[in-house]
């Protein structure tokens, strides 16, 4: 017993330590953005970030508090020379009941606030007053995702193919005589917008994610996959495929460009001219290849 | 008998062996071996990735190593090398001489090396590079035309048959072949490991076996379950391949989890807290482990409804894993922990596996899943959970084990050295890939574009990999060394609670001349008081069982 005080000093000591540096390890997790997902270009983005951020939080205190009881033992139940034996204590069933019970609730809780929020990451909004709506006023939906409330979103079908995107502005057409418009690799979107994503592959599984405009969604031959966003800051916003398609999988980048509606109506115009052009330089050269 | 004078010896005897202990070695020195080839080839892409647009490796190559990496620690390492823990301990934890059939035992163990073979045989002509869950359409022959992934198909049948076989052997061993008192309550907490890891082998390795059929049929003599053109559902080899993929994170961590519950209370100097609590959660975690496999497949089209269950499911494993946790940190409390190395390894192990349990719960809340998944998010994850957990684990077993398996001790300075360099360079390489995947890296991209700020994150990552590979060679190189120049280890180096330090080591071909009568869960605890109040050598005081047995 003689001598105790000074090691348990000294325990205290290296635990207020190793506490500090933990802390210090940890601080910039619980605030710094690198440490929770992309979010800024679309409102389910910034729901998922919220969401991974209470979790987090959650997890932060589970961390703190089990790897500080596993620090705490690992210092001061140190064998000590003049130590008594342990008490052969081999169990205590209110002490599990407790702690089952309790990571039940904490589990359920998790849950309940996912719960919260799925509504307001699943299901698309309105486009806003100074939206596209006017024009993309497509009744559409799926069993996977419901309309906007007034039923009006842009409609983009989305193509995956080894190693490339394509968009097809299907939701668009009326604004082209119904003359197709697609792009390959930058999709170029109207703000406040509301933009429902039909997503399909036609050779392997890939998977469309633009992070800060929110979560994945794999395109599988065979399947229609569904997401949305909503940009309201123009912009230029990055991504790429995220599921395993092949030895240039990396190469399969992909952007999403928001400009105002206006500006998008003109693209659109000069899109359809310049898919027309090509077809016609296409079918100019054939007609030359026929002659020789 | 011991002393025979016929006792084999020489290479045959290895080639020709049914003992389940020279099995066992052979698992481990065969593991072993392919847990270095895998280790190479994850130095390989770590380097790769070490800077953004990097031309060290071309992407074939470098999917064919993201391929071989998975398939080899998950089918040649971890799972094997827990059979091989199994193998060697099973019978002499329960007190038996050895395997129920140790024939069986033996053509487990060369399905297994053959399979690896065959696998590696695919670095001479194309190996694969669709990654270790090749998913179909890549997986098919429109796709990946090569024979690679022919060669995966017949290295998962026979590792497949090898397990199915071995887990066969080790439920009817735990089953029968008890020593006399050995009642389910009084079992090693590593035997219930091994017992529910077989159980979980068995249930799970069917559906793996006929998806990868169906992708052999589909690919040689068309047949089209996984091509839409022919009616087929891409989806369903994502179903059949998870069906068998999370419980098979399982499998890689329930016997691991059992050797934790060996060494904590034996450098607690306490008996094991919940003994119920903790057996009776492994159950639970594979029976929970079987209906959860769909959470790898958030992102795919599948209705919300479905999503959520697969969800609350996974949420409800992180509560017997939140238990067997709780139940270790009390069996440390008001302890009188003793640092050894085996201990080392195991508070590392708890320290790690904790965060790879949080972001599993984390990832496991799927709208949170569509970001993370497919990320390094996912790829830090699971490592912390099968690296961090399941091997950090094995290296416990192995410094607490060696000296049983040898007879001699490891040198525990370089296991302090060893232990050290692994836990920093893992937490050094691991933990910010969290930060990479929240930043938008998808994983398995050979290269990634310079504007990203994904350059420093990854550098740190690469040099962690180095220091952690450093601190493996030190316990390789620790281990061959006290093979010959080891202190030697007498019967029960470390005052253990279980039967296997009952007998010399290394044991003998029998195991045990006498097996003596089980009283509680920790008999040599009982043996020891026993021998301390009759003052008596510890053989003559055990009970011998009936000759002939």
């Amino acid at each position: 017993m003689i001598p105790r005080a000074l090691p348990r000093r000294r325990a205290l000591i290296l635990a207020l330590v190793g506490a500090a540096a933990l802390l210090l390890a940890l601080a910039p997790v619980a605030s710094a953005d690198w440490f929770s997902p992309e979010s800024g270009g679309s409102p389910n983005a910034n729901d998922i970030d919220t969401l991974y951020k209470i979790v987090m939080y959650i997890g932060i205190v589970i961390f703190f508090l089990v790897e500080g009881l596993l620090l705490y033992s690992v210092i001061k139940f140190r064998r000590r020379r003049y130590g008594a034996e342990p008490a052969m204590v081999h169990g205590n069933t209110p002490l599990e009941v407790g702690w089952t019970i309790g990571a039940a609730l904490i589990v359920a809780i998790i849950a309940a606030i996912t719960f919260i929020y799925l509504p307001r990451i699943k299901n698309p909004p309105n486009s806003s007053a100074n939206g596209l709506q006017q024009f993309a006023g497509e009744e559409f939906a799926s069993v996977e995702q419901p309309k906007p409330p007034n039923g009006k979103a842009l409609r983009i079908n989305v193509v995956g193919q080894q190693y490339i995107w394509r968009y097809d502005y299907i939701g668009a057409q009326r604004l082209t005589e119904n003359r197709p418009v697609y792009a390959y690799y930058q999709m170029v979107v109207p703000t406040n917008t509301t933009v429902v994503l039909q997503i399909n592959s036609s050779d392997v599984a890939h998977s469309w994610w633009i992070p800060k405009l929110g979560g994945k969604q794999d395109a599988i031959p065979g399947h229609n996959n569904y997401t949305w966003f909503k940009i309201s800051k123009p912009g230029v916003y990055k991504g790429q495929c995220a599921e395993l398609c092949g030895n240039n999988h990396a190469d399969m980048l992909a952007e999403v460009r928001a400009i105002p509606p206006d500006q998008f109506k003109a693209w659109l115009v000069s899109q359809r001219q310049a898919i027309l052009q090509s077809q016609q330089a296409l079918a100019a050269q054939r007609k030359a290849g026929e002659g020789q | 008998m011991r002393g025979l004078p016929d006792r084999k010896t020489g290479w045959l005897s290895w080639l020709s062996t049914t003992d389940h202990k020279k099995i066992g070695l052979m698992y481990i020195y065969a593991t072993f071996l392919f847990f270095m080839l895998g280790g190479v080839e994850a130095l390989l892409m770590r380097l790769q990735l070490a800077q953004s647009q990097n031309t060290l490796i071309n992407p074939q190559t470098y999917e064919a190593l993201v391929t071989m990496h998975g398939t080899t620690m998950i089918f040649l390492f971890v799972v094997p090398v827990l059979a091989g823990f199994g193998n060697y301990f099973v019978p002499l934890m329960i007190g038996a001489r050895d395997m129920a059939f140790p024939r069986l035992n033996a053509l487990s163990f060369w399905l297994l090396v053959f399979g690896g073979i065959v696998f590696y045989m695919s670095v001479f002509f194309t190996p694969p590079n669709t990654g270790w869950t090749f998913y179909a359409p890549l997986s098919d022959s429109a796709f990946s035309p090569s024979n690679g992934v022919d060669a995966w198909i017949f290295l998962i049948h026979l590792t497949g048959l090898s397990s199915v076989l071995g887990a066969i052997n080790f439920v009817a061993t735990i089953h029968n072949m008890r020593a006399r008192g050995m009642g389910w309550a009084r079992m090693p907490l590593f035997i219930w490991g091994i017992l529910i890891y077989s159980y979980l082998l068995i249930l799970a390795l069917p559906s793996v076996a006929a998806a990868v059929t169906m992708l052999l049929t589909d690919r040689h003599f068309g047949t089209g379950f996984f091509d839409v053109a022919q009616g087929g559902d891409p989806l369903l080899w994502q179903h059949l391949f998870w069906f068998f993929g999370h419980p098979e994170v399982y499998i890689m961590i329930l016997p691991v989890f059992g050797m934790i519950s060996e060494i904590i209370p034996v450098f607690s100097r306490k008996p094991v807290f919940g003994y119920k609590a903790i057996a009776a959660s492994t159950a639970a975690i594979a029976f929970l482990g079987m209906l959860v496999w769909a959470h790898h497949m958030f992102t795919t089209p599948t209705p919300i409804v479905v999503l959520a269950f697969f969800m609350l499911s996974s949420f409800a494993i992180a509560v017997p894993t939140g238990i067997k946790i709780f139940n270790w940190i009390a069996t440390m409390w008001r302890g009188a922990l003793v640092f050894k190395v085996p201990m080392y390894f195991a508070v590392g192990f708890i320290a790690q596996f904790l965060i790879g349990g949080i972001s599993g719960v984390m990832s496991a809340v799927f709208p949170v899943d569509w970001q993370l998944q497919d990320t390094y998010y996912i790829v830090a994850h699971i490592h912390y959970v099968l690296f961090g957990g399941s091997v950090f684990g094995i290296f416990a077993g192995l410094y607490y084990w060696f000296p049983k398996m040898s007879g001699r001790m490891m040198n525990e300075t370089l296991g302090k050295v060893s232990f050290w360099l692994m836990f920093v360079g893992f937490n050094m390489t691991f933990f910010v890939q969290h930060a990479l995947g929240l930043e938008g890296m998808p994983r398995r991209i050979y290269t990634y574009q310079s504007g990203y700020g994904w350059d420093t994150e990854n550098l740190i990552s690469t040099i962690g990999s180095f220091i952690l590979a450093a601190g493996i060679l030190v316990t390789l190189f620790n281990a061959v060394r006290s093979v010959k120049t080891g202190k030697k280890a007498g019967n029960d180096p470390w005052n253990a609670n279980t039967l296997e330090w009952f007998t010399p080591s290394p044991p003998p071909e029998n195991n045990f001349d006498v097996i003596p009568r089980i009283r509680s869960a920790e008999p040599m605890k009982d043996i020891r008081r026993e021998v301390a109040a009759a003052g008596r050598p510890a053989g003559s005081v055990a009970q011998p069982v009936a000759p002939g047995t």
